[in-house]
């Protein structure tokens, strides 16, 4: 100790200490700053088998570079995320010609298959990338993100997320029991009719407070039951006009009618 | 007369069953009744259908019966409303169970609502019941009397008000007179003045201004945070608000007028010289207020840049200037010029050049 701490006026000593400042600071930096969104690191395999599947199933439409047809659009630069999206959700591969994709129900493809068919759409171009699962758990800020969704997606989406009716026979989907994955795919993608959210619009955490917002509304219990699928005044009004009218009306003939 | 038929008797036509028809007593050509075609120069009248007694009116059995569902109706209300007390206290206001035909459901909502709708119910069902089955049923006729009063009473009533004139003296004292109408003329105007004055302060220019000025910023509703125009990608849609807009004393108000929806589109895509010079780079900012009612337009779908009303489904297409392409609404939807300031951040260039939202009486 004593013979290092007597050669702290040699002139090297400032040499070495600024190395091991920049050391410093260059781990801590890599270890602390924010990482874009990555999925798990595709390896060529992954690409490979991918490039397989998507020659196999996707190049009839979307073409045998993914540069697109007349029945499908280019998928260069469409990113990990969507591809996690479409295929995941049951959307892709479409069943048959439709004026929008909807999930089918059932997905055709494993995880796996999925992950390496993502994999081989990212490695065409850079995209968004299938989000950090820190962001697409739903426990963040409940009441924040009911205000998000409310500006940002009830417009569509219907105020507690049971869809609605675009133009033309398009339709936004009900956002019921769907993964925070997936929603948060929908935002940074943009699918079909939808609008992109990118993340300088809503931030990674602003994402998570929606998702957050739309689990807990999946948690909700309904007092009344019977939610007519939660449209609003629509089925409502609907409801009271048929049976509620219905009944006064059977009662008015009933009290005119004479009793022999 | 044609030889289509015969020429009715007054006879015929009062016997039940031989109604007069159309086209008797019509004289071809001339289309006026001519009184000859066997219509009655007056009906009688056929009086009450004959009265038709209920079981209860004449059998004993019956009418006990009746009394006994009524005293039942009656019963069922009286536990019912016990049903509601006790449910009241005793079903836990969280409890939710499976209740068949409305599916999971608060269960001391429907025991409360259920109980207390067949209460009530069931006092109106049997006094209606009671009503129909006990109660009299005969029907009455009662004439109508003649309400004119007798000539005697009506002269005298004429003198009284004559003679209550002459005694004022009105006719003789015009200063009276005139200054009693001039009192009586000017209390109307405080009447008038307070209706007038209740229906409110005029709107002035507040329906065709918004908060928007030149140089504020946009920003993101609700974080209420600037936007840079390399944030906007294409297909983003923004819900934005005027910067400052929080510190306003009408918050709502200003917020129901200011709200701009931001979007980007491809500038080839875009059509109209105009909405593209007002925008930056392809960035374009639309008042959200539909034209039509006034509802929020916010379904913006990216791929055929149309903007739907969620209210009555006027839809805008934004590559033409957001020009009214179905539905009910008649103007286009205002256009906000926007700019970039020096540190690349989204400002507006000049307030809306024109009254957002629905028209309005003044609107020029």
């Amino acid at each position: 100790m004593r013979s290092l701490a007597s050669r702290r006026r040699h002139p090297a000593a400032i040499l070495i200490l600024l190395l091991l400042g920049l050391v410093a600071t260059g781990g801590l930096y890599s270890l602390l700053a924010p990482k874009p969104a990555q999925a798990s690191v595709a390896t060529a395999d992954d690409m490979t088998a991918g490039r397989k599947l998507f020659l196999a199933n996707c190049a009839t439409c979307h073409g045998l570079h993914a540069e697109g047809s007349k029945a499908a659009p280019s998928l260069v630069g469409v990113g990990a995320a969507a591809v996690d999206f479409q295929v995941g959700t049951g959307r892709m591969p479409l069943a048959g010609p439709a004026i929008q994709a909807s999930p089918s129900g059932t997905v055709k493809y494993t995880d796996e298959q999925i992950a390496s068919l993502a994999a081989y759409v990212a490695s065409l171009s850079p995209g968004p990338a299938v989000p950090d699962g820190q962001y697409t758990k739903g426990d963040g800020d409940i009441a924040r993100g009911n205000e998000l969704f409310k500006v940002n997606c009830a417009m569509c989406h219907n105020f507690v997320g049971s869809g609605g009716a675009l133009t033309r026979g398009k339709h936004a989907p009900s956002l019921r029991n769907v993964s925070g994955k997936h929603m948060y795919e929908a935002m940074v993608t943009g699918p079909q009719s939808m609008p992109v959210f990118n993340d300088t619009n809503l931030s990674p955490t602003d994402k998570n407070d929606v998702i957050s917002y739309l689990h807990e509304i999946d948690k909700n219990q309904n007092p009344g039951g019977m939610t007519l699928g939660n449209l609003g005044p629509v089925s409502e009004g609907m409801f009271v006009w048929v049976f509620g009218l219905g009944l006064m009306v059977a009662a008015a003939v009933w009290l005119g009618s004479k009793a022999a | 007369m044609t030889e289509h038929y015969t020429e009715p008797t007054g006879a015929d036509v009062s016997l039940p069953g031989t109604a007069a028809r159309l086209h008797q007593g019509h004289t071809e050509g001339t289309g006026h009744i001519e009184g000859t075609g066997g219509i009655p120069a007056r009906f009688a009248d056929p009086g009450l259908d004959p009265h038709v007694h209920r079981l209860a009116d004449h059998q004993e059995k019956a009418a006990r019966r009746a009394e006994r569902q009524v005293a039942a109706l009656f019963g069922i209300s009286m536990v019912a409303t016990i049903i509601f007390l006790v449910a009241y206290f005793a079903i836990d206001l969280h409890t939710y169970r499976f209740v068949p035909g409305i599916g999971q459901a608060n269960l001391s909502n429907v025991v409360l609502g259920v109980s207390l709708g067949l209460s009530l119910l069931c006092i109106g069902l049997g006094a209606v019941h009671w009503a129909k089955t006990l109660m009299p049923d005969t029907e009455v006729t009662e004439d109508r009397h003649p309400q004119r009063s007798s000539e005697e009473a009506r002269a005298d009533a004429v003198d009284t008000i004559l003679a209550g004139g002459d005694a004022s003296q009105l006719a003789r004292r015009p200063l009276i007179k005139y200054t009693l109408g001039g009192a009586l003329g000017l209390f109307a105007l405080p009447l008038v003045v307070q209706l007038a004055g209740s229906l409110g302060p005029l709107p002035k220019a507040e329906l065709s201004t918004t908060f928007w000025r030149k140089g504020m910023r946009l920003m993101r509703d609700p974080q209420l945070t600037p936007i840079k125009a390399t944030d906007v990608t294409i297909g983003s849609v923004f819900h934005v608000m005027p910067e400052g807009i929080d510190k306003t004393a009408h918050l709502l108000e200003e917020k129901g007028k200011a709200a701009v929806l931001l979007m980007r589109l491809d500038p080839d895509e875009i059509l109209i010289a105009k909405e593209r010079d007002w925008g930056h780079d392809g960035i374009v900012a639309y008042s959200k207020i539909c034209t039509h009612v006034g509802c929020p337009v916010g379904l913006y779908e990216q791929q055929t840049h149309h903007l739907l009303c969620p209210c009555h489904q006027s839809t805008f297409d934004v590559t033409q200037d957001c020009k009214v392409i179905f539905g009910p609404a008649h103007r286009p939807l205002p256009q906000l010029k926007i700019t970039v300031d020096a540190e690349g951040y989204l400002v507006a260039d000049s307030a809306f050049r024109e009254a957002v939202g629905p028209s309005f009486w003044e609107r020029g």
